[in-house]
């Protein structure tokens, strides 16, 4: 569980986030909703520790995580797993490579153990035969589901996804979906995803959290979500013409 | 100049994270075994070919400016030998792997930033500092001096060869004059030199892609950064280096 009390955050005297006060429960698809620029990507950041916050707390289980030294802050982070929005697979390793790194970083596992580990979790995503191909010679949708791997790799408590389909198609989007869901319950992660794709949402929104211009302005899941009295919500969730219809036809 | 003292600041910061243990030296080793690779082995060649024509050149130019009778033949030879040992094969060749291995690491380690490959090792709980940067500076250090030495023969054999071939001098006054008082120290000192210069190069270069904030544009910034910093940073060490070493 990672809890989140009051936390602020600004850059260059600009408030970018305020006041966001949040709990996020394990075994679920917790998802940060908002406009591009409303504060989603900072947040996040913010919780896994890639900003620092001007004051607030984050906690994982027991633990204050933005008042940690570097070391304990160290084994938290082994405990991670995150998917950037650009993947962020390492272009100078193989896939293979890039999936056994975190397993030759912090594991004494034997090569045939983490050769196995690596398998197990290329096979969980639906990658095959590609141990060996780099990062480029890989579709988007399969660099996705590399860096899950990657993340899944060590067996985390804790998974952040970044926009994870941005520049996919529909139906590869909705299949990563589906795969961060099936390994959220799998392994009873907390899984933080940041979206402002709404098949995404009425997906996988157990726990959905929306953001605008840097304030949560509405918690909810994905059946209370099209009956908000959030007008922010309201204009970001029934932004097309089509969902305009709808609404009004209800 | 708080934005200079700054940058300074966040250098000596970052050299701090780069000096830290190694959370797995075997990883580590493999690293710095694929950055010898990278920033020696592959930095043979253009220090051979670069070298073979300063040496030429230098004894070409030398030649030309004793042709005065009243100065023996073996000039050039020893002409050549100093000048590639005390000044080109290492100063020269320093600014020109500022060149292509600071813009090379540079780029890397900016090119990993903005495509958040550094957070993500961040966020695994790596030191990104250390792994990406010390094996850089130690493949650097230890294998630019190897390149000196190359950079030495290939000048005087070049030099040897621009003497005999276009006939300046006889081979024995060039092999008599390379010879000729010879100072075992300068050896030293150009290694010494070196070994500086590397740690320049690397360390500036690695800075300078590891805060690149934006995109291939700051890249390309940081890139010419690390090459015009690290040049005007090896020249200022020369002298104060010259100064300590030879005075």
């Amino acid at each position: 569980m990672i809890t989140i009390n009051h936390l602020y955050k600004s850059f260059n005297g600009h408030n970018v986030l305020e006041d966001i006060s949040v709990v996020f429960e394990p075994g679920k698809t917790n998802l940060i909703i908002g406009q591009s620029g409303s504060g989603k990507t900072v947040l996040l950041k913010s919780i896994v520790g890639l900003h620092d916050i001007d004051s607030g707390e984050i906690w994982y289980e027991d633990k204050l995580f933005n008042k940690l030294d570097f070391t304990s802050k160290k084994e938290i982070r082994k405990e991670m797993g995150m998917l950037f929005q650009g993947s962020a697979l390492f272009d100078s390793l193989t896939v293979e490579q890039n999936v056994i790194f975190p397993l030759e970083m912090f594991t004494d596992k034997t090569p045939e153990e983490k050769i196995d580990r690596v398998n197990f979790c290329l096979n969980r995503v639906n990658i095959k035969n590609a141990n060996k191909l780099f990062p480029a010679e890989l579709s988007g949708g399969m660099r996705k589901r590399v860096a899950i791997a990657r993340a899944i790799s060590l067996n985390p408590k804790y998974l952040f996804c970044d926009e994870p389909n941005s520049g996919l198609d529909p139906i590869t989007a909705i299949l990563i979906d589906a795969l961060i869901k099936e390994l959220t319950e799998e392994y009873s992660m907390t899984t933080i995803v940041n979206t402002h794709d709404m098949n995404s949402v009425m997906e996988i929104g157990e726990k959905i959290i929306f953001i605008s211009e840097g304030v949560k302005c509405w918690e909810g899941n994905k059946n209370e979500i099209l009956n908000s009295d959030c007008e922010k919500l309201n204009d970001f969730v029934f932004a097309n013409s089509l969902a305009k219809k709808l609404r009004a036809s209800k | 100049m708080i934005k200079f003292l700054t940058q300074i600041g966040r250098y000596f910061m970052l050299l701090g994270k780069v000096f830290s243990i190694p959370e797995k030296p075997s990883v580590y080793y493999k690293q710095t075994m694929r950055e010898f690779v990278f920033l020696g082995l592959n930095s043979i060649g253009i220090i051979t070919i670069i070298s073979f024509f300063m040496g030429a050149v230098v004894t070409l130019q030398t030649a030309y400016n004793t042709e005065n009778p009243i100065y023996p033949a073996y000039l050039i030879g020893l002409g050549c030998r100093d000048s590639m040992i005390l000044e080109f094969s290492s100063t020269v060749a320093a600014l020109i792997l500022a060149g292509k291995v600071g813009s090379n690491i540079s780029s890397e380690i900016g090119t990993m930033r903005v495509t958040e490959q550094i957070d993500a090792l961040e966020i695994m709980g790596v030191n990104s500092a250390s792994y990406l940067i010390l094996p850089k500076i130690i493949a650097t250090v230890i294998f630019n001096p190897f390149l000196t030495l190359i950079s030495i023969i290939v000048g005087i054999f070049g030099g040897w060869m621009a003497c005999v071939g276009l006939g300046v001098a006889t081979s024995e006054d060039y092999i008599y004059g390379i010879q000729y008082a010879f100072i075992p120290y300068y050896i030293t000192y150009s290694l010494i030199k070196t070994v500086f210069f590397a740690f320049i190069i690397s360390s500036v270069s690695a800075f300078q892609g590891y805060y690149v904030v934006g995109g291939s544009l700051e890249v390309g910034r940081a890139s010419t950064k690390a090459v015009v910093y690290s040049s005007v940073l090896i020249l200022l060490f020369n002298v104060l280096l010259t100064q300590l070493l030879l005075s």
